[in-house]
């Protein structure tokens, strides 16, 4: 990483001045103006309205200052879909996929031919089928009147999507999303340097220390980048609305489908932007505490 | 943050590939003039979307040619839940698009109104809308059904009305009669627990929760309240934690918890299309419904869950008041109505062409070809009084029900208030206290109207 540096501190020097360098930026920076900000913005504006979808607020809206945003912070039901959040990203995303990911990727390391191949293309399979498609093989899957699973353990009437909806969309979210971390990891290990691998073992390291030892240190940035990818992505993931739409009773409603929910449903879009915002604002934080672990990373040389 | 930066630049490709569809755009003077509904062949409604294919659409544009026109129409099929295509609609408005021919539920155009989405018939066509031969035939109430603030925003389809559905074969196994017609609320309950023991699944479905949106006031708490003798609005004020609400939510306490209906059916994302199937496999003895459940659902040919022996296995009875005499307006019997309009969309490039297209679907003629044979209660009276006689069933609601029926009101707010009243029974049906869910539903209605002295209770 140091080295890497270096080399781009050398080519900084000036070959192209600081006006030229202003032009090919300003394209990408327009957009960004135009599709990240200004929405940003648009929606901070539209969380302090009454904004609805339909009737006299949807024609002539009313600036209501704070009141969404106080309002939601003191809705049990916003702090339970928050809760709920917390649950499907530590369950899906850094325990599930993450964990999984990685075990399937150090299980197939060194494994050439069928069993590779098919295992990979199994999970590959799981996360580029559309959501749609994936989300009616599951309820195929968990069905109460007819489902597979009840077939298969002879549990006939067992309504999974019901009596564990929060269990169901997180092992869903782990089959559907292992993918992008069993790869990421199955291309970090090839970084790995065999002969550390090897010293390691000679030297009488269990498969443990080598995983702790000789492993982590060198694939540490790919993991802070993979839990910081998921993680988002997990936090604003929709598909689980079309396994179970949050039901029943609103015990599987996690934010993204929370904010549907009372944004599309109910009609309420200043309040839906309103809590929109404040998972902008949650993101960020998440986002911005993986950035500083990963600088602070590259700033102490592992040993 | 590169990667964030990847997702927009491929986010602005895809925007820009979308950019270049729409619908509605006219080349070399030949006119496009789009329909939609929450119909779909083969699935939801399919009669009118197979109407709207079959007959309007090459009728319409045969017209149009002999009078040296151009005109293609097209139909946008739909087949979703009502919530989900209400949403689909408001948005297309909103963003001055959408089909020129809209249909919306009735109690939908208030709030549309309101909210500038849609406006009077005269406004959009002009003068020949207020003179247009249909109105004289269509009554005063199925009128209301698309009119706001004194004024017409769009064009009744029909009306309906709630009864109770049952299954002779599972009664006569229970040994309840093959006529039947409940008195009291008792009296339901009695033959539930009666088809109870004899071993029918689901005794009673009477719709509850969230899940299934609308339809639980309409099929269940509202028919409910109007027997226990009160109104969702009336003079004025919300019903709030009333005695007739308490009565309601202990009815649905009564059915859920004491094993006569099933909960989690309730709860199902789709717990309402499960309940259709259910009863057209005779799994459940009693289903309230509108006529709708007759002529669309358990239909033996078209339905979406037909029942080939549907005319000799269902029966249907009125809705009974709490006991006798103890609805509103003091009705021993009572019931709901609504029904669906068309609209104009204010944004039609072609406004006068669309009102065309729109008086063309709902003359006498249309009507008519609509039912196809199969009866159904039309706006018209003219094409009523042909065709009611062909099916019991709806000559039965014509002619017993819409005389005692009651409306919702045609209020922005009624939605909102009626998404309380579902939750509440939600609540209920998973187990919690009538007295804490009445609780929640009456600080839930006050922060909707506006405090406590729009509410009665």
């Amino acid at each position: 990483m140091a080295r890497l540096r270096h080399d781009r501190a050398d080519m900084s020097a000036p070959m192209v001045s600081g006006k030229h360098s202003l032009t090919f930026v300003v394209p990408a920076l327009v957009l960004i103006g135009v599709f990240l900000v200004f929405p940003a913005l648009w929606t901070v504006y539209l969380g302090l309205t009454d904004y609805r979808l339909t009737g006299l607020a949807a024609a002539d809206p009313r600036v209501v200052g704070a009141a969404n945003y106080a309002e939601a912070l003191g809705d049990e039901r916003f702090r339970t879909s928050l809760w709920l959040t917390v649950q499907f990203v530590l369950g899906s995303a850094v325990l599930g996929q993450a964990v999984l990911g990685f075990a399937i990727a150090w299980a197939l390391r060194d494994r050439r031919g069928p069993l590779k191949s098919v295992t990979e293309g199994l999970v590959l399979l799981a996360w580029i089928l559309p959501s749609s498609v994936v989300a009616f093989l599951w309820i195929a899957l968990l069905d109460r009147d007819g489902g597979t699973l009840n077939a298969i353990l002879h549990t006939p009437g067992f309504a999974w999507l019901l009596d564990h909806p929060m269990a169901s969309i997180i092992v869903f979210n782990v089959w559907r999303g292992t993918a992008f971390s069993m790869m990421l990891y199955g291309a970090a290990l090839e970084n790995v340097p065999p002969s550390h691998l090897e010293t390691a073992r000679l030297a009488g390291a269990s498969t443990l220390q080598q995983l702790r030892d000789v492993v982590l240190p060198h694939i540490k940035g790919h993991v802070l980048t993979n839990l910081l990818l998921i993680t988002l992505w997990t936090f604003n993931d929709f598909t689980a609305f079309q396994l179970t739409a949050g039901g029943p009773d609103g015990r599987s409603e996690i934010l993204p489908v929370y904010i549907y929910n009372v944004a599309m449903s109910g009609g309420r879009l200043g309040f839906g932007a309103a809590v929109s915002f404040l998972v902008l604002v949650v993101n960020l934080v998440l986002a911005f505490a993986y950035l500083r672990l990963l600088r602070s990373r590259g700033e102490v040389r592992p040993s | 943050m590169r990667p964030a930066l990847a997702v927009a630049a491929v986010a602005l490709l895809a925007l820009g590939a979308c950019g270049t569809g729409g619908s509605g755009d006219s080349a070399d003077g030949d006119v496009t003039l789009t329909i939609t509904a929450n119909a779909i062949s083969g699935g939801k409604n399919a009669e009118t979307a197979d109407w709207t294919a079959t007959w309007v659409i090459p009728r319409f544009e045969a017209a149009q040619k002999a009078k040296g026109r151009d005109v293609r129409v097209v139909f946008q099929p739909s087949g979703v839940d009502d919530e989900q295509y209400k949403t689909k609609v408001a948005l297309d408005l909103k963003s001055r698009a959408g089909a020129d021919v809209i249909d919306l539920d009735g109690i939908w155009v208030g709030e549309f109104a309101q909210a500038g989405y849609i406006k009077p018939l005269a406004e959009v066509a002009g003068p020949e809308a207020d003179s247009w031969e249909g109105w004289s035939q269509i009554p005063q109430a199925v009128q209301g059904l698309g009119t706001f603030e004194g004024r017409r925003y769009g064009l009744p389809q029909g009306t309906d009305g709630r009864v109770l559905f049952y299954n002779k074969t599972l009664f006569r196994k229970a040994g309840l009669p093959d006529r039947w017609q409940p008195r009291s609320w008792q009296e339901i309950l009695d033959a539930g627990a009666a088809l109870r023991r004899a071993g029918v699944p689901v005794p009673i479905q009477i719709d509850a929760g969230t899940a299934m949106g609308e339809a639980t006031s309409m099929q269940g708490a509202l028919p409910l309240l109007a027997g226990a003798g009160a109104q969702i609005y009336a003079d004025g004020k919300w019903t709030g934690a009333s005695r007739a609400l308490r009565d309601v939510l202990d009815f649905y306490r009564q059915v859920y918890s004491g094993g006569l209906g099933d909960p989690r059916l309730q709860q199902e994302a789709r717990g309402r299309d499960k309940s259709f199937a259910q009863f057209a496999e005779g799994r459940i003895g009693i289903l309230a419904e509108g006529d709708y459940f007759w002529r669309s659902v358990i239909e033996p040919k078209a339905g979406v869950a037909p029942m080939k022996d549907r005319d000799s296995v269902v029966g249907y009875a009125l809705i009974p008041a709490q006991r006798p005499g103890a609805g509103i307006r003091g009705q021993d019997f009572v019931s709901m109505s609504g029904g669906a309009v068309r609209v104009l969309n204010p944004n039609s490039k072609n406004p006068k062409l669309a009102w065309e297209l729109l008086s063309f679907m709902h003359s006498a003629e249309a009507t008519t070809s609509q039912l196809a044979g199969a009866a159904r209660i039309t706006a018209r009276k003219d094409v009523n009084d042909t065709v009611l006689g062909t099916d019991p069933m709806l000559k039965f609601v014509s002619d017993e029900v819409l005389p005692l029926t009651a409306y919702r009101p045609p209020l922005a707010v009624y939605p909102q208030v009626s998404v309380a009243l579902q939750e509440a029974t939600a609540a209920v049906v998973s187990g919690t206290s009538v007295d804490e869910a009445a609780a929640a539903y009456q600080r839930k209605v006050e922060s909707l109207v506006g405090g406590p002295a729009h509410v009665s209770s």
